[in-house]
């Protein structure tokens, strides 16, 4: 499905400033795994999201995709394959256009935009269909705009918007951290069930380690630009928290150190 | 006094193309577009070089459209491809048409008396309120489309509008295009109206359509794209109004006019935000007052 051969990524190489984001990954997700990635502050999770995205491209290496070397494709032409929900509820919508109109702007996603109204009679009952699914009474809010919902019904459409195309590979980047318990609780519930029953190839991070070990069937933990551990199905199931962190001191050297990583919900 | 009213409205429609054009980039793709200033001319100039080249008043008002799509694409291009920051390619463009304009023109000023323009065998009055409120139309619906939905996301959120998969240098070159094409067309119109282009006539223009856009929502709203371009065509009548009655006032003289334009946008532009603040601030006051005056109860936040 995706697979990263060998990537690499400096910034500001040469520079006193010169960090390494990404060294020598190598990451290979099978259709339908549903991996979690936890890492300390810059250890690369979100330069992985934006290597796989498409918003930077690799200095080395391979991003391949069903296959296709799409290492050196736009952002805008991945994104056919590609649905990604950020951190920033701000990040994933249009403020000034409606609910509807945001809708059809994630359904058109990898097709040719023309001049086809983008909100007609058939499609409006298809969003509300949608809506419904996400059980936060949108379904009956489709002309508000969407600057005047809260910051955990906008990261909620955002999730739709971003699956309900059914992309190849889904990208969650840490997209209930901004919110408070309850609401990041229930996105992380649809989370759950959409990936399920969509079956959809998820990379999430998240700085919830007991997050991490309780969804998807994978975990991979990131230190200093590597994958330095990649915890698979069976391994999973008996991971605790104790377990986790003893093996990121053991293998890293150091503690885990991120002061937003959160123990627990 | 009716009849500069009635010269008002006229010279109002007239503008309204440029205010929608000045909109669809200010507002849509917040994009503040300084090529205006040079396609208004470029539009006057090429349908007054047509028209007097013998060329039909229509398909020279349509080559005016077309040039100015022209011009603002490679505004488009300089700031997408060339990376080069929106004001200063709008700057550039400006500058450089000014030169292309005189190429068009061959001297500072065209005369178009005598010759068959487009207002020959009808009054702008009659003419103008059917093409404004058609093209006003048009644009709303172009804004429903997917591809119009593309263009105003991209404004608003091009993070977003990028990971749904569009080229955003593509929406913005369409935009400023666009944009600068119903400029050119108001150019070209008034340049028949008036009965002779100028190589002058497109300075302060983006000033003149900014107040018309700003005097516009300020007065009617934009809640909607539909109210948002409405607003900006009404917008340009008012403000020819305000400038009429103004220039009324003896010790005004003509050569006022942009200062007192300037002023209009200022104060247009920091009205809504003084009002903003002061509402704002009232609210939490009372919301203040109301939380103080509930003792024992937490503050409670909305529902999900």
């Amino acid at each position: 499905m995706l697979k990263l051969t060998e990537v690499s990524k400096l910034f500001h190489p040469g520079t006193p400033d010169e960090k390494i984001a990404l060294i020598d990954v190598n990451l290979h997700l099978r259709p339908g795994d549903f991996v979690t990635v936890i890492g300390s502050n810059g250890a690369g999770k979100s330069t992985l999201m934006n290597m796989i995205s498409g918003v930077i491209k690799p200095d080395a290496g391979e991003v391949r995709l069903g296959g296709v070397d799409i290492g050196h494709l736009p952002e805008h032409r991945r994104s056919k394959w590609i649905g990604r929900v950020f951190q920033d509820p701000m990040a994933g919508t249009a403020p000034h256009m409606t609910i509807e109109e945001n809708l059809a702007m994630a359904f058109s996603r990898g097709k040719q935009r023309g001049f086809a109204l983008g909100v007609n009679a058939k499609r409006r009952g298809m969003f509300q269909e949608q809506l419904r699914r996400l059980g936060i009474g949108l379904e009956n809010r489709l002309r508000a705009k969407v600057g005047t919902l809260s910051g955990g019904e906008r990261q909620a459409l955002s999730l739709l918007m971003a699956t309900f195309t059914e992309p190849q590979v889904l990208l969650l980047d840490e997209h209930t951290a901004a919110l408070d318990p309850a609401r990041a609780e229930l996105v992380t519930r649809l989370t759950q069930e959409i990936v399920s029953e969509l079956k959809l190839t998820t990379l999430m991070v998240t700085h919830n380690m007991e997050q991490a070990i309780r969804l998807g069937n994978r975990l991979i933990m990131m230190d200093g630009g590597r994958i330095i551990l990649d915890v698979d199905d069976t391994k999973k199931r008996d991971l605790t928290m104790e377990r986790l962190l003893g093996e990121f001191e053991r293998i890293s050297g150091h503690k885990l150190s991120d002061d937003r990583v959160m123990l627990g919900s | 006094m009716l009849n500069s009213l009635l010269g008002a409205l006229e010279s109002g429609l007239l503008y309204a193309l440029m205010a929608l054009g000045v909109y669809i980039t200010f507002r849509i793709l917040d994009f503040p577009d300084l090529t205006v200033d040079g396609s208004f001319t470029t539009g006057g100039a090429i349908a007054a070089v047509m028209i007097t080249g013998g060329s039909s008043p229509w398909i020279a008002t349509i080559a005016a459209f077309l040039g100015g799509l022209a011009a603002g694409a490679i505004t488009g291009l300089i700031h997408t491809k060339g990376r080069i920051n929106g004001l200063l390619s709008g700057i550039l463009m400006m500058i450089a048409l000014y030169s292309i304009n005189m190429r068009i023109m061959g001297k500072p000023n065209v005369g178009l008396l005598g010759e068959t323009t487009l207002f020959s065998s009808v009054s702008p009055l009659v003419f103008m309120p059917i093409v404004v409120i058609a093209i006003k139309l048009l644009l709303d619906l172009f804004f429903r489309t997917e591809l119009g939905l593309a263009l105003r996301a991209t404004g608003d959120n091009k993070r977003m509008i990028r990971s749904f998969g569009a080229n955003t240098d593509y929406t913005i070159i369409l935009g400023l295009s666009l944009s600068n094409g119903l400029v050119a067309l108001s150019g070209a119109l008034i340049a028949q109206q008036s009965g002779f282009a100028d190589i002058s006539s497109g300075i302060g223009m983006i000033v003149i359509g900014l107040a018309s856009v700003i005097i516009g929502e300020a007065i009617f709203g934009a809640r909607t794209v539909f109210w948002a371009t409405l607003a900006a065509v009404l917008g340009s009548i008012v403000y020819r109004v305000v400038v009429a009655l103004a220039l009324r006032i003896d010790w005004l003289e003509q050569t006022d006019l942009k200062v007192i334009t300037a002023v209009i946008v200022i104060i247009a532009l920091v009205l809504p935000t003084v009002q903003r603040n002061m509402k704002q601030k009232s609210t939490a006051r009372r919301r203040a007052a109301e939380i103080a005056q509930t003792p024992g109860q937490k503050s409670v936040g909305g529902g999900f």
